[in-house]
Order: structure tokens, then C-alpha cells, then sequence
């Protein structure tokens, strides 16, 4: 053991050649690559818990107050929704195009996945946008104004009761759309602050891989930002069916 | 002294290293922006103090008023403000970042032979965090305080109580954020950064158990942060999710707060038993008996700890058979805990036992704690629960347990590693008295509330019937003396500072790595990196080690 | 002897490296991107689909299921943990676990609250 000491301490003094992204505490660049790579997933698992509070909340109110949900659920458009769906894994493919375009070093590749990603989170957000007024317009936004006509005389709305025929719930069970409405709004607007910070990091990143930043061959900041973001992508996943695809088939209650 | 095992070099030609990580650098600056884990270990040590004399100051004002049985000192709203930010200083500011944050963050890169913790911005990034939460919760007690207990229980807190809910919500969000954020680093520095050698059952037990906890810290702490969210959300907008007139449940706040606030009890406690672990070995000379027990038995803690959490909620109206399944569940925490007493209590079995202070700091942890965790039993146990919990029976049971078990480790860990943190001892004597003297005013001020409690006295009133007057006068004796008790350390160790003698690298000729290297450290913590052969609390290879170094001085 | 050994293998533990807490670094083809890029794609219609058929109680776990598959293929293949090491595998499983403790635990309350009460 003594030998191999000696062969340690040897060898210290000659080690000091370091690429320059390699940070002064860690012994080797697989160890720092594999350091930061945790710690990102470490910060993942926080958000999976952070969502989790609320996916409980929905998972309780949803079994109390199924019809309230269905009605809730029947006033959101499943054309925007699976829009929104398909432009955000567009966006999570291309963002697992630019992590391969960095370690590939290919740089107008890698600025071209960015922007390009950059663009469709923009466009997510549009989509939202949209969706949100129309909830604001038909005061479905809780704590606001909140109107359950929709839900007591559906046939005030037409947009809905043509497609759904939805029975006028009563009063009771009319007030608690307002539950759903929250974790639609608290859900949905979660989700929208991680994609607004996504997208802040990412117009960061275009400007360093225009720099050539990424392509030097220490790829770990894109893979990592590429985690968060396919994380962001997960939640919509299971936010999409369980917030827009309560019970649609027309005239099954 | 012969049968202590300080041994001290001599004094007359004894010198601090020039080259530490304390004369690395000199100004302001290089202390606010430092990435050093120790130096960011100093400034949590002093910012905490700070919080436990405010905390402090908070829990002697609470005993005057309970001298009497008037609600005489102040009046009866302002004593629920003065307990209200008596428990959230305590726990948020005080107890949860106790030990990770000052002796963990200082310790832990040294015992696994890492030149700093992986992450050194996100490690300052978490003091930031925590002293702006600090100052949040500073202005809102100067504004007017808070009402509601530390558990912001709904529906109080979001539909009756006028007081400054929002910001002292927005500073436990943000100070939970920073104890994300230490868990984190810590997590990914045992796993990636050990030295040569040191393989996972080599390390220090103080590392297992700030493993586990940071497990909770990691997983618990966001759930609180979404806790405090909705509660926001439904006491500004009124969003119904916590509203029963709108269909909510306020349980479910609470199934989300406990669902953090009970693992964060041992959040608290784990890093306090690996202090406990490390000081019993040392001062006993002997391995911990039972090494593997007692490294999964912290594992187990965290596990459990997530299983458990409705056991706040027994009387308040959760469903029978939940408590049924809660109450079952609440029992298997004691085996895990029982272990580690256990193994300890084996540790001291025919070892050559010395009294130093850290060490009598240690055995009060050891009692009070077991006493502490075996009065946990009654009130996991549903039916007395019932009895009991909301009385002073849970306040003292939750006392011996934080203040007697995690305080006392707290200042054992601290007087275990002052020398290594700052290079000098502290004066042997008084230090040993303040052990003695805290360990008498804990008893004094909380065996009493035990009588208390199961008399009937509820907690959280300013008034009482005059039949509990004898015994509360007890215990607001035992608080003067308790604050005498925690008053005497902070003036020897400072005193120690400048005239204290120099303690060498390892005056309790202790195992750990950290024991190795000169005290204070170097920057970098080690000269090389170490390259690890041995097990932990080997102290025949430290007598090799010393062997080998006279005969090459020779 | 000292010039045999490998730069990296002094300075760190070997077992830092070498599994289970490793994996060296492996770059996923646009191949497998796109191929897995459509399957979600595919998913997305499918579940949409699938909500507007009557499927009576299969219809939340039809679309559960379809969703978890597609959350199951973004984080082995987007984010790479196929090719990851066991902690990281762990690590993830770990996050779930304690999420669905979370809800199983706090749903134990919920579903037995009115048994025997009425």
C-alpha cells in the first residue's frame, strides 16, 4: 500500500495539466462530469416531489368530485391541448438533437437545435396563452369572479353542450368545478414557470454556442439543461390526459 | 491528566500553522464569495448561533409568562406570537441546519479525503438562501409576528389569524430551498468524491447519518415547499383547495406539511447521533460496536421517516383505520433508534472511557434522548395519543428529544472539532461545567411539563389553573439555569479564540481523517490526497501511524 | 511501475468509477432520437384517441398507461438513463418510490375515512 502511496504522491505534482473547465477540487474530469450529472437528477427528484403535492391534491378531489371534473375538464380544448402536447415533445426531440450535436462538436448544429427548441417553448407558451384568456373571458379563473353557469345551465354555452350534451350539474357540485379550475391554473401554471425558466436558460445557452462554448468536447451544462427540460416535458405528459381527457367520449353519463 | 488522552504539544514552542484556510485569505470579500466548505461552515456557525439566542430569547420570554398562572408578562395574542416564532426559529433557523450545515459542511469533505464538497456555489448559494429567509423571518417577528404555531395549521392560518402569514411562509419556503440545497451537495459528495480507499463501510458513521438525512432533506422538503404554496394561494386568492366551504380539505395541508415535518424531526436528530457515534468511539477507544447496525440503522430512520407522518393528525380526524396502519407504522422507527443506543451503550462496554467534555455532552444525549424517544412511543401508540397529545406531555416529549438529544449533540460535535476548526482548545474545566450545568437545567425545566402534561395542562396558553403553578415554577427555574448553561460556551469558546492553548492536529488522538491533517486545515484540506487502507475507528493503525512517525523523525 | 497505471486511477476511488456508479459516457444516435420521437408522437394520437372511446374504468388507466409508457421512454432514451449507471437508476426509482408514497399513504386516509361510519 506504502508503493502506491508513493506512486500517488508522485505523479500529484506532474497532474496539473487540466483542461480549463475542469474545476480545482475534483481529481479528474469523469469525476466532475459524473458529480454535476447527479446533482442534476438529485434536483429532479425535488421536482418530482414538488409536483407530487399537487398530483395528490388532484388525485383526492378528483375522486370526491368526479362530475365536477368531467365538466371542468369538458371546457378545455382538446385541439389546443394536443397542440401544445405534440409541440413540446418536438421541442424535447430537438433538444436531444442539440445534446448530440455538442458532443459531436458540430456547432451550427447544436445553435440551430437550440433555437429551435428556444422557438417551440415560445410557441408552447403562445398556445397557453390563448387557453388562459378564453378560462379568463368565461370567468373560470377561481378566486376571480368565478362563474359556475357554464356548469348549472350548459346549454348557456353552446361551444360545449354541442359536442358533450353535459346534464346541469347542481349548485354543490357546480361550485367545486372552481377546485378543478385551481389545479388546472396551479398545474398548468407550474408547469408554464419551469418552461418560462427553461426558455431564459436556453436563449443563455444560444448566445454561448454561437461562442463555441459547448463544442470544446465538456458537453455536461447542455446535457444537464437537457434533462430539466425533458423533465418539463414529462410532467406536461401526465398533465395533458389527466387535465384534458376526463371522461370525452360524448353521451357516455 | 494521565488518564486523559489529550495530549497537547508543548505550549512554549507550540505555533497555529501560518498556512490555513482562516490566513488563506484576508477581508470581507473573501469570506462572502469564498467556496471554501469550512469557511462557509464558519459563517453558518455564526449565523445559527445568532437564530438560537433569538429562538432563545423567545423561550425565556414564554417561561416568564408561564411563572404565573395570569397571562400577566404580555398579553395572551402576543404570547401566541412569541411560541409561534419560538418553534419556527428554532426549527427552521436553528435545529434543521444545525449540524449539516456548520459541523457537516466543515467535516465531511475532510473525513472522506475530498478537497471540498462538489459543489462550492451551490454550497454558499445556500447560506445566501438562508440568511435572506433569516432576515424575512427577522422583519416579519419586528412587524408584528406570526400566530398560527410553526405548523401553519389551515384552516387558522388561511381563513381567521390577521398576522403576517405570507412573509414568514415566504421565509421557511426559502430556508427550506437552502437545506435542499446542503442535502444535495452532501449526497453527491459521498458518492463521488472519497478518496482512494475509502469504500462505504469505511466511512465515519457521522457520514452514514448525514447520508440518511440528507436523503429526507432532498425528498422531504419540496413537498413542504407545495404545502406552503397552496397555503399562500388559498389565504390571498382563495383558491378552495384547503376551503371546506368550498369542497377542500384543510387535512390535506396537513397530510403535505407532516408528510415533510416529520421526517424533518430526523433530519434534525440523524446528523446529532453521527456526532454521537464518532465522539463515543473516541473517548472510549473502542470501534462502535456494531458498525453495519448502526450505518443502515440511520438508513432505516430516514426510510421509515416517510412512512409515519400521520401520526400528527390522530385526533384530528383522520380515518380509524389510517391511524390504525400510522400507529403500527410509528413503531417500527424505535427499532432502528433502539439500535443505535444499543450499540453505543456496547461501544462503552470495557472501553478505557475518558470524560471530556465532548464525551459528557454525549451522555446526555444518550439519556435524554432515550427518554425522550421512549415517551415517542406513548404518543405514537393511538390511544394515548389521544390522551395526551396537545399537552405539555408532547412539548416535553418533543424537547428531550430536539433540545436534549440534538442540542447536546450539537455542542458535543462542537466541542469535539473546535480544535480542528480553529487550532486552539477551550478551557477544560468550565467546559465540563456547562456540560454539567445544561444537562441539570434541561432536566429542571422539562420533566416537570411531563407532569404537566399527563395532569391535563394544554399546551399553547398563556393562562393555567393555579394547581400547575409549583411545577411550571420549576421549570421556568430550570430555563435560567438551562440559559446559563447554553451562555457559558459562548463566551469560552470565544474567549478560546485568541488564549486558547494550541491544540496540535489531533489532541483526542481520534481515527477520522480529518484528526490527520493540521489544525485549522489548509485550504485544500489535504497536502495529497490520502489513499485510504484501513477501517474506520481503527485506533491500532493509529498507534501504527504514531510509530511510524517517530521512528522516521528518529 | 508508476507509468502502467492509468493517469485518472490515482486520485480517486477506483470504485468511483468503476460500477456501480459509473457509466462511461454514451452518445444516443439520431437514429434512436427519431425513432423514439415518433413513438411518442404515435402515443400522443393514441391516447386522444382512445378518450374518446367508451372504455368504462379503463378509460383514466388506459390513458395513465399510455402516459407512463411515454414518460418511460423520454427517461431512458432522452435522458439517457438506459445508458446510465446504477446509481442514477437507483436514483430515479428512488424519486418515484417516494412519490407514489406520498399519494398511497395519503390515499389510505382518504379511502377509509367513512368505512364503518355509515
Amino acid at each position: 500500500m506504502s508503493d502506491s502511496t508513493a506512486i500517488a504522491h508522485g505523479t500529484a505534482e506532474a497532474h496539473h495539466e487540466h483542461p480549463p473547465y475542469q474545476r480545482h477540487h475534483f481529481e479528474t474530469i469523469a469525476q466532475q462530469n459524473d458529480a454535476t450529472n447527479f446533482a442534476m437528477w438529485l434536483f429532479l427528484l425535488t421536482e418530482i416531489m414538488f409536483f407530487g403535492g399537487l398530483f395528490t391534491a388532484y388525485l383526492i378531489y378528483r375522486n370526491w368530485y368526479y362530475p365536477a371534473f368531467v365538466q371542468g375538464s369538458h371546457q378545455l380544448q382538446i385541439g389546443w391541448g394536443t397542440a401544445n402536447t405534440a409541440v413540446l415533445i418536438t421541442s424535447s426531440f430537438t433538444m436531444a438533437m442539440g445534446v448530440w450535436s455538442a458532443e459531436m462538436r458540430k456547432k451550427g448544429a447544436l445553435v440551430l437545435c437550440l433555437v429551435l427548441t428556444f422557438t417551440l417553448g415560445l410557441v408552447f407558451l403562445g398556445i397557453k396563452t390563448i387557453e388562459y384568456s378564453e378560462k379568463i373571458e368565461k370567468h373560470h379563473v377561481p378566486g376571480f369572479h368565478y362563474s359556475v353557469q357554464s356548469f348549472v345551465d350548459p346549454a348557456s354555452d353552446p361551444e360545449v353542450y354541442n359536442e358533450y350534451h353535459d346534464k346541469p350539474l347542481a349548485l354543490d357540485m357546480a361550485r367545486h368545478t372552481e377546485l378543478y379550475f385551481f389545479l388546472y391554473f396551479a398545474m398548468t401554471g407550474m408547469h408554464a414557470l419551469h418552461m418560462i425558466i427553461g426558455i431564459a436558460i436556453l436563449g443563455f445557452m444560444i448566445f454561448r454556442a454561437r461562442a463555441g462554448a459547448y463544442t470544446t468536447g465538456h458537453v455536461t451544462f447542455v446535457e444537464n439543461f437537457g434533462l430539466y427540460w425533458h423533465f418539463v416535458d414529462i410532467v406536461w405528459i401526465f398533465l395533458f390526459p389527466l387535465l384534458y381527457l376526463i371522461n370525452r367520449h360524448p353521451l357516455a353519463h | 491528566m494521565s488518564d486523559t488522552i489529550v495530549t497537547l504539544p508543548d505550549q512554549s514552542t507550540a505555533r497555529i500553522p501560518k498556512m490555513n484556510y482562516l490566513t488563506k485569505e484576508n477581508g470581507l470579500l473573501s469570506w462572502l464569495l469564498t467556496g471554501d466548505h469550512k469557511r462557509i461552515a464558519i459563517l453558518y456557525l455564526i449565523s445559527i448561533s445568532f437564530f438560537f439566542f433569538v429562538g432563545g430569547s423567545l423561550a425565556g420570554l414564554i417561561r416568564l409568562e408561564l411563572l404565573t398562572p395570569q397571562s400577566d408578562l404580555m398579553a395572551t395574542d402576543t404570547y401566541n406570537k412569541v411560541f409561534s416564532m419560538h418553534g419556527i426559529i428554532m426549527v427552521f433557523f436553528f435545529l434543521v441546519p444545525s449540524v449539516p450545515a456548520t459541523i457537516g459542511n466543515f467535516i465531511i469533505p475532510m473525513m472522506i479525503g475530498a478537497k471540498d464538497l462538489a459543489l462550492p456555489k451551490v454550497n454558499l448559494l445556500s447560506w445566501y438562501l438562508y440568511v435572506a429567509a433569516g432576515i424575512l423571518a427577522l422583519y416579519t417577528m419586528a412587524s408584528g409576528g406570526v400566530d398560527t404555531g410553526w405548523t401553519f395549521t389551515t384552516p387558522l392560518s388561511t381563513h381567521y389569524v390577521n398576522t403576517h402569514v405570507l412573509t414568514t411562509g415566504m421565509a421557511v419556503f426559502i430556508a427550506g430551498f437552502s437545506s435542499i440545497f446542503t442535502g444535495l451537495n452532501f449526497i453527491v459528495t459521498i458518492h463521488k468524491m472519497r478518496a482512494p480507499g475509502m469504500t462505504w463501510f469505511r466511512l465515519p458513521l457521522f457520514v452514514w447519518a448525514h447520508y440518511a438525512a440528507s436523503i429526507l432533506m432532498v425528498l422531504g422538503t419540496p413537498v413542504l415547499a407545495i404545502a406552503i404554496v397552496l397555503m399562500a394561494l388559498e389565504r390571498t386568492v382563495g383558491i378552495g383547495v384547503f376551503d371546506p366551504t368550498k369542497g377542500g380539505d384543510p387535512l390535506l395541508f396537513q397530510h403535505l406539511f407532516w408528510f415533510y415535518s416529520h421526517p424533518a424531526v430526523y433530519i434534525m436528530i440523524l446528523p446529532g447521533m453521527g456526532v454521537i457515534s464518532e465522539v463515543i468511539s473516541t473517548f472510549s477507544r473502542k470501534r462502535v460496536f456494531g458498525y453495519t447496525a448502526v450505518a443502515f440503522s440511520s438508513v432505516a430512520i430516514a426510510v421509515f421517516g416517510f412512512f409515519v407522518w400521520a401520526h400528527h393528525m390522530f385526533i384530528m380526524g383522520i380515518s380509524n383505520y389510517a391511524v390504525l396502519i400510522f400507529s403500527l407504522l410509528t413503531m417500527l422507527v424505535a427499532v432502528p433508534s433502539a439500535i443505535k443506543i444499543f450499540n453505543w451503550a456496547f461501544t462503552l462496554y470495557k472501553g478505557s472511557i475518558t470524560f471530556e467534555t465532548p464525551m459528557l455532552y454525549a451522555f446526555g444525549f444518550m439519556g435524554l434522548f432515550t427518554i425522550g424517544g421512549m415517551t415517542g412511543v406513548f404518543l405514537g401508540a393511538s390511544g394515548t395519543d389521544i390522551h395526551l397529545t396537545e399537552t405539555y406531555f408532547i412539548v416535553a416529549h418533543f424537547h428531550f428529544v430536539m433540545v436534549g438529544g440534538m442540542l447536546m449533540a450539537f455542542l458535543s460535535g462542537i466541542h469535539f472539532w473546535w480544535p480542528k476548526m480553529t487550532g486552539r482548545m477551550y478551557p477544560e474545566k468550565i467546559s465540563q461545567l456547562a456540560a454539567v450545568v445544561t444537562f441539570i437545567g434541561f432536566n429542571l425545566t422539562f420533566f416537570p411539563q411531563f407532569i404537566l402534561g399527563t395532569l391535563g395542562m394544554p399546551r399553547r396558553y398563556a393562562s393555567y389553573p393555579p394547581e400547575f403553578q409549583i411545577l411550571n415554577v420549576f421549570s421556568t427555574a430550570g430555563a435560567s439555569v438551562l440559559g446559563v448553561g447554553y451562555l457559558l460556551p459562548v463566551l469560552y469558546l470565544t474567549w478560546s479564540l485568541k488564549y486558547g492553548e494550541i491544540a496540535g492536529n489531533n489532541p483526542w488522538q481520534a481515527t477520522g481523517l480529518e484528526w490527520q491533517v493540521q489544525s485549522p486545515p489548509l485550504t485544500e484540506n489535504f497536502p495529497e490526497i490520502p489513499i485510504v487502507d484501513h477501517e474506520a475507528y481503527d485506533y491500532e493503525w493509529l498507534e501504527r501511524q504514531k510509530e511510524k512517525e517517530v521512528a522516521s523523525v528518529g | 511501475m508508476a507509468h502502467d497505471i492509468p493517469h485518472e486511477q490515482h486520485f480517486h476511488d477506483p470504485a468511483n468509477v468503476t460500477n456501480p456508479e459509473h457509466a462511461e459516457h454514451h452518445i444516443v444516435l439520431p437514429l434512436e432520437y427519431s425513432f423514439v420521437f415518433g413513438t411518442l408522437l404515435l402515443c400522443t394520437a393514441l391516447t386522444v384517441f382512445a378518450a374518446t372511446r367508451d372504455l368504462g374504468v379503463f378509460n383514466p388507466i388506459v390513458a395513465l398507461a399510455i402516459a407512463c409508457f411515454k414518460g418511460v421512454i423520454v427517461i431512458l432514451f432522452f435522458m439517457h438513463v438506459k445508458y446510465q449507471s446504477n446509481l442514477i437508476k437507483m436514483t430515479v426509482g428512488a424519486g418515484f418510490f417516494t412519490f407514489l408514497v406520498l399519494i398511497t399513504m395519503t390515499l389510505s386516509d382518504y379511502i377509509s375515512r367513512a368505512w364503518g361510519l355509515w
